[in-house]
């Protein structure tokens, strides 16, 4: 990192190439197509080698999917945060609901897998938005608090009432039929999400969507209902979440409170933060990262929470914009000292 | 007559566990969430001093005290200063320190039922008809004198009439040359203060442990809302509902369901009140 100088400031300026890549010009040669298309396709192609290249490492394909299961919850929480303007400090809520959901069907009713995750997405998502339905129509901190409230209070009620199991969880879910199956449902489904959602925010619905976040007088002054855009960003983002959640039941082939656990809500915020909010490749970056990390620290039990809470504030304040705007940054523009 | 003497036992408890949050939210319209952990953190300070190193009680407790309040001051010169105004890192952040404090704590070895603090004063008392620990009935001793030092501090100090000036109008209090900052710090001071202090009277009565972190920054959120984001009489008024409304859940439907008091009471608050018991004056600026 170049220190601060005397008398200097820092100019940047866009590549040329950026330049010339950025209007219909793009597609006037190669270099320029793959100057696109390059880190793109490094995220995809990397994702989609990663497990034949872990084969001799079988427990690491397994955090593969754990990866996965955590950049649904980090999408999700990245497009809350920063394009819809609310902080879900309760991940670990859809990934539950999705696991609870899928396994009522799958286990009570005896539906088949690829029926029950569909339909847990749906659900779950639905039983999300409906549950936080009523801190939507509200600026401020309410939605932070009541989505911090969900997990907590519904492992212990079901501790409490005993319910779909009670502690020991539902047992005996279907599991994929093989482990390849497995990690390529998830990653492919993670890869469209992340660039759904990437179209999502730059279409009409995500210009409100930013609008409800930056300036929701605005909103309200155009006929368009805030609450109603509020509960589609959070049935969106919940509904990624819950199909982490379902996935990650089926391959447990088990539901139980632990998924209502503090990781899942930790570590996306983390992730987000790391990778750079509202970048949304960022936060997949983040997952990346930190998750192996936390397989790393598995041994220390729950300092790696305290670890966690420690890289985000760090990162919150001191790089605030995160290594994904950074990176995108230094490929796309080149800066050089100039005289004041 | 059990309802009664145990529902404003326990509504002080909430009384007492909400009053820091509110503090600092009405005066520097920071949500700090890492109040339960520095309520946590004050029982374990003093729970070291008192046995590691045989500190005597009343001197372990004040020393408890400070410790709890440099922390809560220095979270905010060190760390929330900077991202000041940002909501969005705000309450990460807050939550953030609040997990550190509280997993470091349990991975530290603050688990079981092993840490508890002695009360302060042993055997129990008849009221009545109804049997009440003495450590009960000076939590609602201390309640009581520490609300009323507290509304003495902010209606008669000039370091209180200047953070209620704060409260109210932030950039009247600045061009009469308030500091926004140092009244800052000093909220998040006096609110892990007064954290450490509930922490201090309360936690005797049980043992220390992790999970009581979330269960009062729960219980402290919930008042909260329920009495009016930032407004003190609200708070007080709502531990009181809160309160009651528990030791009757328990009464008449049994221990399971009191976990849901606190989150039922705050969704009906925002359906058919928004602002809480006390909020009027926000009701715009918070609902759109």
């Amino acid at each position: 990192m170049a220190r601060e100088r005397e008398g200097m400031r820092k100019e940047r300026l866009d590549r040329g190439i950026k330049v010339r890549s950025d209007g219909v010009y793009s597609i006037s040669s190669w270099r320029e197509m793959s100057f696109l298309l390059a880190p793109r396709l490094l995220l995809i192609l990397g994702l989609l080698i990663m497990p034949l290249v872990l084969v001799p490492a079988p427990y690491w394909q397994k955090v593969l999917i754990i990866v996965c299961i955590y950049a649904f919850l980090a999408l999700g929480f990245d497009f809350l945060a920063h394009f819809v303007g609310l902080v879900s400090l309760g991940g670990a809520l859809y990934i539950g609901v999705g696991a609870y959901v899928t396994a009522f069907f799958n286990v009570y009713l005896g539906l088949p897998i690829w029926l029950c995750i569909p339909l847990a997405t749906i659900l779950g998502g639905g039983l999300c938005t409906l549950l936080l339905w009523p801190c939507l129509p509200l600026r401020g901190v309410y939605f932070a608090i009541v989505s911090l409230m969900f997990p907590l209070l519904s492992a212990r009620l079901i501790e409490a009432l005993d319910v779909f199991g009670g502690t020991d969880g539902i047992m005996g879910l279907d599991g994929f039929s093989n482990s390849w199956w497995e990690m390529y449902v998830l990653i492919s489904f993670m890869l469209i999400a992340l660039f759904a959602l990437r179209r999502l925010v730059n279409a009409d619905m995500g210009l409100i969507f930013r609008g409800v976040k930056d300036n929701d007088q605005a909103v309200k002054a155009s006929g368009i209902s805030i609450t109603f855009y509020k509960a589609v960003g959070v049935f969106i983002a919940s509904s990624l979440g819950c199909f982490g959640g379902a996935c990650l039941a089926h391959i447990y082939m088990w539901a139980g409170i632990s998924q209502f656990a503090l990781d899942f809500s930790i570590i996306p915020i983390a992730a987000t933060v790391v990778g750079g909010g509202g970048t949304l490749a960022g936060p997949v970056i983040g997952c990346l990262i930190l998750v192996p990390i936390s397989e790393l620290l598995r041994d220390f039990g729950t300092l790696r929470i305290a670890v966690y809470a420690l890289i985000l504030m760090g990162f919150i304040v001191f790089k605030s914009e995160g290594l994904m705007s950074f990176g995108s940054r230094k490929y796309n523009q080149f800066e050089h000292w100039v005289e004041i | 007559m059990d309802i009664l003497i145990y529902g404003i036992i326990n509504s002080a408890t909430l009384a007492l566990m909400a009053m820091g949050f509110t503090l600092v939210y009405g005066v520097s319209r920071l949500p700090n969430f890492a109040h339960g952990a520095l309520y946590v953190l004050a029982g374990y300070i003093s729970w070291l001093l008192l046995n590691e190193l045989g500190v005597p009680y009343l001197l372990a407790g004040l020393i408890a005290l400070a410790l709890v309040a440099a922390v809560g001051g220095a979270m905010y010169q060190l760390i929330l200063v900077r991202i000041r105004g940002m909501a969005i890192s705000e309450i990460i952040a807050s939550y953030a320190i609040g997990l550190a404090i509280l997993e470091g704590l349990r991975w530290g070895g603050l688990k079981g039922g092993t840490f508890s603090l002695d009360p302060f004063v042993e055997g129990s008392v008849i009221i009545l008809g109804v049997a009440v620990d003495w450590q009960r009935v000076v939590v609602v001793g201390l309640g009581v004198v520490l609300v009323g030092l507290l509304w003495v501090f902010v209606n008669q100090t000039r370091l209180g009439l200047a953070l209620k000036g704060m409260a109210q109008d932030e950039r009247a209090a600045l061009t009469l040359g308030i500091d926004s900052d140092r009244m800052a710090v000093a909220s998040m001071a006096l609110g892990s203060l007064s954290a450490a202090v509930a922490a201090l009277i309360i936690l005797p009565l049980g043992s220390i442990v992790v999970e009581a972190g979330y269960h009062v920054l729960i219980m402290a959120v919930a008042v909260c809302i329920v009495g009016g984001l930032g407004s003190w009489t609200g708070a007080l008024l709502a531990a009181f509902v809160i309160g009651f409304a528990q030791i009757l859940t328990v009464a008449y439907l049994g221990a399971h369901y009191q976990v849901v008091v606190a989150l039922m009471a705050i969704i009906v608050t925002l359906i058919l009140r928004p602002s809480g018991i006390f909020g009027r004056q926000k009701e715009l600026e918070e609902r759109v």
